[in-house]
C-alpha cells in the first residue's frame, strides 16, 4: 500500500489534514502492524489526506517515562517535537493509547502543542461527519466484549467512541464485570509490556482474560497494541484461541467493509 | 464551691484544644516538608470537588453497602456535632439545655433527629464491626492492615459505639428526671429512641439517676475531646483533612504525569550544543532527582499520606495485588505516614533532623514493589479521597533509575533501545515504514 510521509508531502508543497502517529507497536510488532494497516485502509476508504513520518518518527518516550527515566522520555519528546514542529504539525491520531496520551499531555509543556485523537475518537467523528459508513455485516449479533485500556479509559476518560463504534457493527456488546472506570489493567502498562511480571500468584493478562471470558464473547475487543498483545497471549494460554479471537476495531471495521 | 464543676470542665476543654493544636501544628510542619508543588489554579473547580468528594461523599457510592452505611456515620458525626455546642456551653455556664428555652418546638425537633441519627450510627457501627470481623472483607485483612491498624479500625467503632450509647443513655435519664420534675431538668426535647431506654433506668432512685444523668454527660463530652486528640494516631485523621485533600488534588487527566522542570534544563542543554551552558537555569538543579525518601516527595502527597484511611479500595482494585504481587497502594500511603511521623520525631526530638540511615525506599517501600505496578491508574480512580499513591511510585522509580541505575534488567535493555534505535526493541529505525510494503 502507499503511505505518504510527511517529508513527501511537504516536498511536494502538501500539508495533510492529519498526521498519523504508528508508534513503535504498529511499526514492528507482527501483530500490531496489521492493525495500522487496517487503520490506514480505513483512511483511505474514507479519503482523508493524512502521512506518517516513516523513519523520523521515533519512540514517544512513554515506557522510558514510566519506567523513571524522564531523561530519556524528555530526549525523545524533545526529538520528535523538533520534528513535528518543523513541519508545522497541528493534528495527530494514533492507534496507541500510550502514544496518544503522551503527546496529548506531556509533549505540551514541553513545546509540542497538537490536537492528538485515538483512532476509535477519529474514526468516529468521520462516521459521523458521513465521510464513509458502515454497511458490513460481518459482526451483526455477535456477542463482543470489549477492554478497556487504561491509558484510554481512566486516563483520558475515552469510553464511548470504541463502544459507539462496536455498536455501529450491529454487534452485541457484553460488558465485563470490571469495566470502563473500574476495568482491570491487561498487565502491559508502566513498562510492564517489556520485562517479566514480579512474583506473584497469577498474571495479570490471565486474570483479565478470564474476565473477559466470563461474558462468554467470541471477540475481546481491544483498543490498544499492548492490550491486543496480551489479551491474545491469555488466550492461548487458556487454549482457546479457536473460540476467542482478539481484535481492534480498526480490524473489524476494515473486515467489515471488506477494505 | 459552686463553680467547682464549671472550673473542671473549662480546665479539661482547654487542654483537650490545646493538645489537639499541638497536633494539628505537627502535621502541618511534616506536611510542609515537602517539596513545593502549585495547586493554586482552578480555585472554582477545586471548590467543587470538595464538595461534591468530601462533603458529598460522592465516591463513597460507588460501594452502595459500605457506601450508604458510611454516610449515615459521616451525617451522624456532622449533626450531633452540633449538639456539642450545647453541650459545651452547658459544661462552662453551668447550665443544662441551654437553648431548650429559646428554641421551643424546633428543640424537640433537633433532639428527636439526633436521637435517630445516633441509633442509625449505632446500626452502622455494628454493621462495620461484623464486615471487619465476622465477615472479614478480604481488604481490611491484608498483611499492611496488621496490628496496630487493625486495632485503629477497631477502637474508631467501640469508641463510636460507646459515644452514641451513652448520648442515647443521657437522654434516657434526663426524661425521667424531667418526669420526676428535678430541678434544672425542665421539659426539653422529644426522644424517640431513647424513651424506650427509660425501662432500663426507672427502678433507680431520684439521687442515683441523678448521678447516673451526670456521669453520662460528662463521659459523653470527656469522651469527645479524647476521641478529638486520639486523631492525630489514627487513619480518622480523614474526617479533617479530606476537605483539604480533595480541594488540592491533582486535577489533570490521569494519565498526565508531571515533567519534571530540572531535567528539561539539562536536556535542552545537551540539545543544543549552542545552548549558553551558563545561562540561569529556568528550574534549580535538585541535589536528587526522584524520590527516596518522604523529604523528597512533595507537600500534596505527604498530605495524601495522613488523610488515607486504609479503607483499602485502592489495592482492592490493584491489578498487581490482585495477582497475588507485594504491591498494595494502601500499603505505600501508610508507610509513607510512617516514616514521615518517623522523620517528624526525629526533628522534634533533636530540634533538627539527625540521620537515622534509614529512608523510605528499601526500609519501608521496597523495589520489588515499585517494579510490579502498571500505573494504571485504578488505585487513583478508586480512592475515595482523592489520594494518588501512584505519584509516590514513579518518584520513587525515578529516584531508582536516575539516581542508582537500578532498573529491571529487562527494561535497561528497553531503555538502550530506545536510546539507540528509537524503538524499545531492537529493530532498526530504518525499517519503521516496512509493515507499508508488507502483505
Ligand atoms: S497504578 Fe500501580 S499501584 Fe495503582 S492500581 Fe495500578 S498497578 Fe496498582
Ligand atoms: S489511598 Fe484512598 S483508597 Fe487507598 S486506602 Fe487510602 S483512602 Fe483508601
Amino acid at each position: 500500500m502507499h503511505v505518504p510521509t510527511l517529508a513527501e508531502l511537504t516536498a511536494e508543497g502538501k500539508k495533510p489534514e492529519v498526521l498519523f502517529w504508528v508508534g513503535c507497536a504498529g511499526s514492528f510488532d507482527e501483530r500490531a502492524k496489521k492493525i495500522t494497516k487496517s487503520f490506514v485502509k480505513i483512511l483511505q476508504k474514507a479519503e482523508v489526506s493524512f502521512a506518517v513520518l516513516g523513519t523520523e518518527e521515533s519512540c514517544t518516550g512513554d515506557p522510558a517515562k514510566r519506567s523513571g527515566n524522564e531523561f530519556l522520555f524528555q530526549m525523545q519528546a524533545m526529538t520528535n517535537i523538533e520534528v513535528m514542529n518543523a513541519y508545522e504539525v497541528t493534528r495527530i491520531v494514533t492507534t496507541c493509547p500510550h502514544c496518544f496520551n503522551t503527546l496529548k499531555n506531556e509533549y505540551p509543556s514541553l513545546g509540542g502543542k497538537y490536537e492528538v485523537m485515538h483512532h476509535t475518537t477519529f474514526i468516529n467523528t468521520l462516521l459521523k461527519e458521513n465521510r464513509f459508513t458502515i454497511s458490513g455485516t460481518t459482526y451483526k449479533g455477535k456477542r463482543i466484549t470489549y477492554h478497556d485500556p487504561c491509558y484510554l479509559g481512566r486516563a483520558n476518560q475515552v469510553y464511548q467512541a470504541p463502544r459507539e463504534l462496536i455498536q455501529k457493527l450491529d454487534a452485541e456488546l457484553v460488558e465485563m464485570r470490571n469495566c470502563k472506570s473500574k476495568g482491570l489493567c491487561c498487565g502491559a502498562g508502566g513498562a510492564q509490556m517489556f520485562k517479566e511480571p514480579e512474583k506473584g500468584n497469577k498474571d495479570i493478562n490471565i486474570e483479565r482474560t478470564e474476565q473477559a471470558m466470563e461474558t462468554q464473547s467470541e471477540i475481546i475487543v481491544a483498543a490498544c497494541p499492548f492490550c491486543n498483545t496480551m489479551m491474545t497471549d491469555g488466550v492461548k494460554n487458556k487454549e482457546k484461541e479457536g473460540q476467542v479471537q482478539v481484535q481492534d476495531i480498526a480490524e473489524m471495521i476494515s473486515k467489515a467493509e471488506d477494505l | 464551691m459552686p463553680y467547682l464543676s464549671n472550673i473542671i470542665f473549662a480546665i479539661l476543654l482547654f487542654l483537650a484544644v490545646f493538645v489537639f493544636r499541638r497536633n494539628i501544628l505537627f502535621i502541618k510542619r511534616n506536611i510542609q516538608m515537602g517539596k513545593a508543588v502549585d495547586r493554586s489554579d482552578h480555585s472554582k473547580a477545586r471548590w467543587s470537588n470538595m464538595f461534591r468528594v468530601a462533603l458529598g461523599q460522592s465516591k463513597m457510592v460507588s460501594r452502595p453497602v459500605a457506601g450508604v452505611l458510611h454516610i449515615i456515620v459521616y451525617l451522624g458525626f456532622v449533626l450531633i456535632n452540633l449538639e456539642l455546642i450545647e453541650i459545651v456551653l452547658d459544661g462552662l455556664l453551668g447550665t443544662h439545655r441551654l437553648f431548650a428555652p429559646f428554641m421551643g418546638g424546633f428543640y424537640n425537633l433537633l433532639i428527636a433527629s439526633f436521637e435517630i441519627l445516633a441509633a442509625l450510627v449505632l446500626v452502622s457501627v455494628i454493621v462495620f464491626w461484623l464486615r471487619r470481623n465476622v465477615v472479614r472483607i478480604n481488604r481490611f485483612w491484608k498483611d499492611e492492615m496488621k496490628g496496630w491498624p487493625k486495632m485503629d479500625a477497631d477502637y474508631i467503632l467501640y469508641f463510636e459505639l460507646v459515644l452514641m450509647t451513652l448520648f442515647l443513655s443521657m437522654n434516657a435519664t434526663d426524661q425521667l428526671l424531667q418526669q420526676a420534675g428535678t430541678p434544672r431538668y425542665t421539659q426539653a426535647g422529644l426522644f424517640p429512641i431513647s424513651q424506650w431506654m427509660t425501662p432500663l433506668f426507672s427502678s433507680f432512685s431520684d439521687p442515683t439517676l441523678l448521678l447516673l444523668e451526670r456521669s453520662f454527660w460528662w463521659l459523653h463530652i470527656l469522651g469527645i475531646l479524647v476521641f478529638l486528640n486520639y486523631l492525630y494516631y489514627s487513619k480518622h485523621l480523614h474526617i479533617l483533612l479530606a476537605f483539604p485533600n480533595t480541594y488540592f488534588q491533582n486535577l489533570n487527566p490521569k494519565g498526565k504525569f508531571k515533567n519534571n522542570e530540572a531535567v528539561t534544563h539539562e536536556v535542552k542543554l545537551m540539545m543544543n550544543p549552542n545552548a549558553d551552558p551558563y545561562a540561569a537555569p529556568s528550574a534549580e538543579i535538585p541535589e536528587k532527582f526522584g524520590a527516596s525518601d518522604v523529604t523528597d516527595l512533595n507537600w500534596v502527597q505527604l498530605m495524601n499520606a495522613y488523610t488515607c484511611t486504609e479503607c483499602g479500595r485502592c489495592t482492592d482494585q490493584c491489578p498487581a495485588n490482585q495477582t497475588g504481587k507485594l504491591l498494595s497502594p494502601r500499603k505505600i500511603m501508610m508507610d509513607t505516614r510512617d516514616r514521615l511521623e518517623e522523620v517528624g520525631r526525629n526533628i522534634t526530638k533533636s530540634v533538627g533532623f539527625v540521620d537515622d540511615g534509614k529512608q523510605l525506599l528499601d526500609d519501608y517501600i521496597t523495589r520489588e514493589e515499585l517494579w510490579a505496578c502498571t500505573s494504571c491508574n485504578a488505585c487513583v480512580e478508586a480512592c475515595p479521597i482523592g489520594i494518588d499513591p501512584l505519584s509516590i511510585i514513579i518518584d520513587m522509580r525515578q529516584y531508582l533509575v536516575m539516581e542508582q541505575s537500578a532498573a529491571p534488567s529487562d527494561l535497561n535493555k528497553m531503555m538502550t533501545n530506545i536510546e539507540n534505535n528509537g524503538a524499545p526493541w531492537p529493530f532498526s529505525n530504518q525499517d519503521r515504514m516496512l509493515w507499508a510494503h508488507e502483505n
